[in-house]
């Protein structure tokens, strides 16, 4: 008798005869019709009407059956939950049953079952389970951890479960430990700042001794850790890596390549200099040749992997490329990754090996891989320039295949060709414009019509071929219809007296009878300059093209290191960041490699400006933490620290709003003053070209701390910046930054630093409205263009947009409202005395600013120099009251009580503002406060 | 981590879905269905996002296999589990089927609760989940009555199965305590590949070095590409938990015991030793010990498995050599004439060469004279195939053909393609040779002497072909 037949029963009335059945006194009996109902459970069927009938059959002493029900159990217990309370006991007696491999069954089916009600029973015998004496017990207990957090983190964190599985990383039995750091890294990917896995020397060398001993799987899950950990120093980072090398040699891909991740990550560590650094990179090289004799599926994940890898390290496989080479039989998605890694392995050592394979390639039978080849060809060409010549030929061979896709794709790459290497190849534009009539793809068809509008005045007939393109205009895809128009321009300016006409009927289409926007606003700008300035229209339609660069689709190299973080995982087979594919709070942390090379640095070579670039890792510290550590600096820290009284909440509210922009309607009419900020633009510019030629980092500094010395003569200030922009959201622009206010002027640091590959140009800034007003007061001035991997340091800002010549970029920034606080601030005090009393009590607010061990005479001085004025101090009953008034740019005033009371490190502000709401906020005391503590 | 794990039919109709994961509904057993089984296309990748769920597949024969997740999952590690998963299934009821699947669903369930919880892989050993999932897998194929991979089996005899012992299906609870927390033991701990308590009459040791030699070669018989891709496969029969050292002709071995030893020693060995490019080891060889000694020591799994992978380029003996000679008579004739050598010892005998010689798609007739073994032209295949059964060492034989062609107005030339050859020699093409494979059972009484070992090599062919 055999288990299939439970997938055959169709007959109607099935319910019942199995509801009967499942009643039966008969074991064999109900087994069957267990059996019976998972089959239909399988298949799709609902057989939850039968819930109280199957869960009859769980208390049994047959193990087989009893799995079944579980099963069953799990699958519907979430649409019955009443149902399921009633499983509970058994699941309770069970754990506590003598044989191990029954508790741990118990505990695991109940993690599963996502019902309240049982995940309340589940506590108690889940926490004897964790301290259980058997390994099995406790391994199965250390993922229902997981479990239960995915149903209830609040419920794993109260019952303090968190932390007995922080314990069992110290267990004595490698798989606890394994099960336990898988638990502890799923949970902690959900809480990104909660420190769960806090990885020290000791775990890291407990996790070591623990990847010897246990299984495969355990192994992958404590390699995937240990990538999350950033160690000290590099020799410990030489000590794990030398713990870690031997994993290269398991027979499974997965303990390969999480081990390939963790050395990638900690080799940035090592400085280039050490000869364990080339040991290493040689050891790398052949595990990974290794993995592509895998099973297909296995070699293509290694592949995606091998490409990001190479493009890190180009120099690990580079005498590999053999390996790449296509066998017949590999499956089509191993064949176009392959091709992918050769050329970007392409070199001139190997060129002719890999034309030979490439032109082997363009005459196979699957349409996408002779695409990809023929493109390749093309990239060859761009790539290795004393090959250009060879691939040239080879293209034009299988042109004269007059295949019509090898066609097509032979034309695109050949017009990269032309622009790589302009006035060298035009001989074959003949051959080219044979083939016009076989192109049908748009991008192809785009490509020609460039060609022949770009070399319009070699080809005779030109007006006749643009001409037949334009009789089908309307059913032309955009990117041809842009092209053509643009063809059409080039050629007119270039033969206007035979084209005018044929320029007036594109013009017209393009602009008349098109509901395209892009291709109508294009129209009209040809149009405007030719009607107004045929010359100026020749600079602009005829200039100069910059050449491409050699290397095309590299990963942006913020986003590669990323990746490179995701080794062997999803992110890195898709070539995106898990925040694109994960929902919700999970994987969005961007992991990125640590950094004694510097994050923007190129592999090869450490040029000066590198150091530039080495702006602040991603984590932008939050605006609270970093005060409150300058503070600590500046003060001594004294061991009498009193109950932190609560703060209102009401005046946190009110900070909130005021830095997000909130206030803009109670601000009302006074937003038009416009604070000066002239002075410090016209600053900056002169300090510029200066720094542009110092030539290393330190240089940029120095020269402006002397720019910031002079506006400020009380000591320099000179704040961390923070990232404002990351790169990864601005083609690699980012751009990092502070306030400062500098002699009676609000001054905006930015740092740009581009990150991408090609040059940025044409900066320019605007700020969107703001509270106070705030606008640039000049231009953005960067005179020399930013290269790649260059950073500029001064520049003075909310939301911002910042433009460049590749896009226009928005973020926003917070500027610290002691910014805003003008020299003029002293209010009188009679007036003082009489508006604080006319003031209505609504408009006051409280809160407290902690650990300020100053007494009042020096908090007072203090808050001078940030503009916040002492009007008048009394004291009462031991605590010094400092009356203080404070003027906005905008012409607000701002009257506050600063009650001090000796020994009490913790300061109440009572503030009130003139006739508007409660504001003020904590922030502006607590920077006038750090303005001056250092 | 794996949200759900489903197994269809070539139908796309679901014969096993598991969901380890509330992010996975049973909308998505019927995404994948539609969007990857019954997608006209060929499949484009394994790893395929629908919806923003991944699902990453295998297929064995016309079974799917695909494991679901909407999580940033180590990928390799997925498909490293499903082939295990294939593994667990094989040895539980041998191929994977269509109709082993179905009469095995309850097992595979069990299996499935056991070693993928909440989608993490747990030990999936199958000598280890053999001692507590004792449910006999069924098989399709009457043949199979008895399963080798039963637990209670006392193996005698030279080969192994003439004596069975079969203890009938064997409910846990029975299990005695010590028996329960063994089984836990070994299950979760250090050795989870093989448990103890194993005890056979006589101690045996079969190994097999399995070698796949490929090549590409000039047709003026220079070598453009050659790579070796070996395999060391065991069959161990042995009582306890015996501790085994493997050792081999490792040029860096050799080149290290060769400071120690005497200068003839040297010269003797170091000709025969080997470089391996890299290799890779079963879960069961003590890695850091590999990488600090370069000893290859372990205790075996019960039965079959693959001990290492490895893989060498320098110095391999190429069993045979192709001589082509292509000659075009005028635009309709071409003569082509090919020799083989045998390059390996003559008391040694390759077995199941054959010869494939493409010819051109216009070909209208070949005439054929071999010296040795049987040719044939086959035209849907466009090539020349030449078999020989056996040949001895230091021979050389030869096919010569006239071709016609039907005369063509295409310009285009013939691209020949190389010729390929398949044979299967008794040696191992790298020259990897067996030194020693020492077994020691501490609290057994038996020795190394007492085990029977049985060394075997076989290279066969990889793609091994020679322009012509």
């Amino acid at each position: 008798m055999t288990d299939s037949k439970y997938f055959t029963t169709t007959k109607k009335g099935e319910i019942f005869e199995l509801k009967a059945e499942l009643n039966s006194d008969k074991k064999e009996k109900k087994k069957e019709a267990v059996k019976k109902v998972i089959a239909s459970m399988t298949v799709g069927k609902d057989v939850s009407a039968l819930f109280p009938d199957v869960v009859n059959c769980m208390q049994t002493d047959n193990l087989e059956l009893k799995k079944l029900v579980y099963l069953y159990l799990m699958n519907y217990a979430k649409s019955q939950p009443d149902m399921a309370i009633m499983a509970v006991n058994t699941f309770v007696k069970d754990c506590e049953d003598p044989n191990p491999l029954i508790r741990a069954l118990a505990v695991r089916t109940m993690g599963c079952i996502r019902v309240d009600k049982i995940t309340e029973y589940l506590c108690e015998p889940l926490r004897k389970c964790l301290k259980d004496e058997d390994p099995y017990v406790r391994k199965t207990a250390a993922v229902c951890v997981a479990k239960l957090h995915d149903i209830n983190a609040q419920l794993v964190e109260d019952q303090g479960f968190l932390d007995t599985l922080k314990d069992l990383i110290s267990d004595s039995n490698p798989m606890v430990v394994a099960n336990a750091v898988a638990a502890l890294s799923e949970i902690a990917e959900s809480h990104p700042n909660s420190n769960l896995l806090d990885l020290n020397p000791q775990t890291i060398n407990k996790l070591l001794t623990a990847l010897n001993e246990c299984t495969e799987w355990g192994q992958i899950f404590i390699l995937d850790c240990l990538a999350n950990y950033t160690p000290r120093d590099d020799r410990e980072s030489q000590s794990i890596c030398e713990r870690v090398t031997p994993r290269l040699s398991h027979a499974n891909s997965a303990v390969v390549l999480s081990a390939v991740k963790v050395l990638m990550k900690f080799m940035e560590m090592l400085p280039k200099d050490l000869d364990y650094y080339g040991t290493l990179l040689k050891k790398l090289a052949p595990p990974l040749v290794t993995l592509l004799s895998a099973e297909p599926e296995l070699q293509y994940v290694a592949l995606r992997n091998i490409n990001l890898i190479v493009q890190r390290r180009p120099e690990i496989l580079k005498h590999e490329m053999k390996v790449f080479f296509v066998k017949y039989n590999d499956p089509i998605y191993v064949k176009l990754e392959k091709l992918d890694i050769m050329i970007r392995l392409a070199s001139q050592a190997n060129i002719a090996q890999v034309l030979a394979e490439l032109k082997e390639y363009a005459t196979e039978v699957d349409v996408d891989f002779v695409r990809k080849a023929v493109r390749a060809i093309g990239r060859c060409a761009i790539k290795v320039e004393q090959s250009a010549e060879r691939c040239v030929s080879t293209l034009l061979d299988l042109i004269q295949t007059k295949v019509n896709y090898v066609v097509q794709e032979a034309i695109v790459v050949i017009k990269d060709i032309f622009r790589k290497y302009p006035n060298k190849y035009e001989s074959v534009i003949a051959t080219l414009c044979e083939n016009l009539d076989s192109l049908d793809e748009p991008e192809a068809r785009a490509a020609m019509i460039w060609i022949v509008g770009e070399y319009a005045e070699r080809i005779d007939n030109a007006d006749e071929l643009l001409e037949s393109f334009l009789e089908g205009f309307h059913d032309e895809s955009t990117q041809v219809q842009l092209q053509l128009l643009t063809a059409i321009v080039k050629l007119f300016l270039k033969k206007p007296t035979e084209t005018q006409e044929l320029v007036q009927q594109v013009l017209s289409l393009a602009t008349q009878d098109s509901d395209n926007p892009d291709l109508r606003d294009r129209g009209y700008i040809y149009w405007r300059l030719l009607s107004t300035d045929p010359v100026a229209a020749k600079e602009v339609v005829l200039a100069e093209k910059p050449l491409i660069s050699e290397e095309t689709d590299l990963i942006e190299p913020t986003l590669l290191e990323e990746l490179i973080c995701h080794i062997g995982t999803l992110a890195s087979v898709y070539h995106k960041p898990p925040s694109a594919f994960v929902e919700g709070s999970r994987g969005v942390q961007h992991k990125r490699l640590p950094g004694s090379a510097g994050s923007g640095e190129s592999v090869e070579s450490p040029d000066p400006g590198a150091a530039a670039t080495e702006t602040p890792p991603a984590v932008i510290p939050s605006q609270g933490d970093l005060l409150g550590d300058l503070l600590n600096l500046d003060l001594t820290p004294t061991t009498t620290t009193g109950p932190p009284p609560p703060t209102t909440s009401g005046m946190q509210m009110g900070a909130m709003d005021l830095l997000s922009g909130g206030l803009d309607s109670l601000l009302g009419g006074d937003i038009g003053g416009n604070p000066a900020m002239g002075a410090a633009f016209g600053a900056a510019p002169a300090t510029m070209p200066a720094s542009f030629n110092a030539p290393g980092s330190g240089g940029l500094d120095d020269l402006f701390d002397l720019g910031g010395g002079v506006g400020m003569p009380m000591g320099a200030l000179n704040p961390p910046k923070a990232v404002w922009l990351p790169a990864m959201k601005a083609k690699g622009l980012e751009i990092s930054g502070v306030f400062v206010r500098r002699a009676g002027v609000i001054q905006m640091e930015m740092t740009l630093t581009n990150k991408a590959m090609s040059v940025m140009t044409d900066f320019a800034i605007q700020f969107n409205r703001n509270s106070f007003g705030l606008a640039p007061a000049g231009p953005l001035q960067i005179l020399t263009p930013l290269s790649p991997n260059q950073s500029i340091e001064p520049l003075n800002n909310l939301q911002v947009a910042v433009k460049n010549n590749i896009d226009v970029f928005y973020f926003s920034c917070q500027y610290p409202i002691s910014m805003l606080f003008v020299e003029d601030g002293k209010m009188e005090r009679q007036v003082f005395l009489a508006t604080w009393k006319d003031i209505p009590n609504d408009n006051e607010s409280q809160f407290q600013i902690k650990d300020c061990h100053l007494n009042s005479d020096a908090a007072s001085n203090k808050l001078q120099s940030s503009n916040i004025f002492t009007i008048a101090k009394r004291t009462v009953e031991g605590q010094d009251m400092l009356y203080q008034s404070m003027k906005l740019t905008n012409g607000i005033w701002v009257l506050a009580e600063l009650r001090v009371q000796a020994g009490n490190p913790n300061y109440t502000v009572s503030s009130v503002a003139l006739a508007i709401g409660p504001i003020i906020n904590q922030n502006g005391f607590e920077n006038g406060f750090t303005n001056q503590a250092l | 981590m794996i949200g759900g794990l489903f197994i269809y039919n070539h139908k796309g109709e679901v014969l096993i879905s598991r969901v380890y994961r509330d992010d996975i509904g049973r909308n998505a057993v019927d995404a994948f269905r539609v969007n990857v089984i019954h997608a006209r296309q060929q499949v484009r990748s394994p790893v395929t996002n629908i919806a923003r769920t991944s699902f990453l597949h295998v297929k064995r024969s016309n079974i799917w296999l695909a494991a679901a997740t909407k999580q940033n999952v180590n990928a390799t590690m997925v498909f490293e589990f499903l082939y295990k998963m294939c593994d667990v299934m094989a040895a539980y009821f041998g191929k994977i089927s269509e109709e082993n699947v179905k009469n095995n669903f309850v097992l595979i369930y069990e299996l499935l609760d056991e070693i993928l919880d909440f989608g993490y892989p747990q030990n999936s050993e199958t000598g280890a989940l053999k001692t507590f999932i004792t449910q006999q897998g069924i098989k399709s194929q009457a043949s199979y009555l008895i399963s080798k991979n039963q637990p209670n089996v006392v193996y005698c005899g030279t080969h192994g199965f003439l004596f069975v012992f079969l203890w009938s299906c064997f409910v846990l609870q029975h299990h005695t305590k010590e028996e329960q927390s063994q089984i836990t033991s070994q299950v979760t701990g250090q050795i989870g590949w093989r448990r103890e308590g194993i005890k056979y009459r006589r101690n045996e040791l079969f190994l097999d070095v399995l070698e796949s030699v490929n090549l590409l070669m000039s047709p003026q018989g220079q070598v453009l590409s050659a790579h070796v891709s070996g395999r060391v496969v065991m069959k161990s029969y042995l009582s306890g938990m015996p501790e085994c050292k493997f050792g081999m002709n490792d040029k860096i071995v050799i080149d290290k015991q060769g400071k120690g030893g005497g200068s003839e020693d040297v010269a003797k060995s170091g000709k025969q030793s080997i470089a391996i490019d890299d290799c890779t080891f079963h879960q069961c060889v003590r890695l850091s010990k590999f990488d600090t000694e370069r000893s290859i020591s372990f205790i075996p799994p019960d039965g079959d498995y693959e001990l290492m992978r490895y893989r060498t380029t320098k110095d391999i003996i190429l069993p045979f050599r192709v001589i082509p000679l292509v000659r075009e008579v005028g635009r309709t004739r071409l003569e082509v004439k090919v020799v083989i050598k045998s390059n390996f010892k003559s008391s040694l005998l390759a077995q199941k060469i054959e010869v494939r010689i493409p010819t051109p798609l216009t070909t209208s007739g070949v005439q054929l004279i071999c010296m040795k073994g049987k040719a044939k032209y086959k035209a849907s295949e466009n090539a020349i195939v030449w078999k020989v059964k056996r040949m001895a060492g230091m021979k050389e034989s030869q096919i010569s053909a006239e071709i016609e062609l039907l005369p063509t107005n295409d310009k285009k030339k013939w691209a020949r393609p190389p010729i390929s050859m398949n044979f299967e020699v008794p040696f191992a093409p790298s020259g990897l040779k067996v030194r020693y494979l020492k077994v020691f059972e501490p609290k057994l009484n038996y020795s190394d002497h007492d085990v029977i070992k049985w060394v075997r090599y076989i290279g066969r062919s990889g793609i091994y072909e020679t322009r012509c």
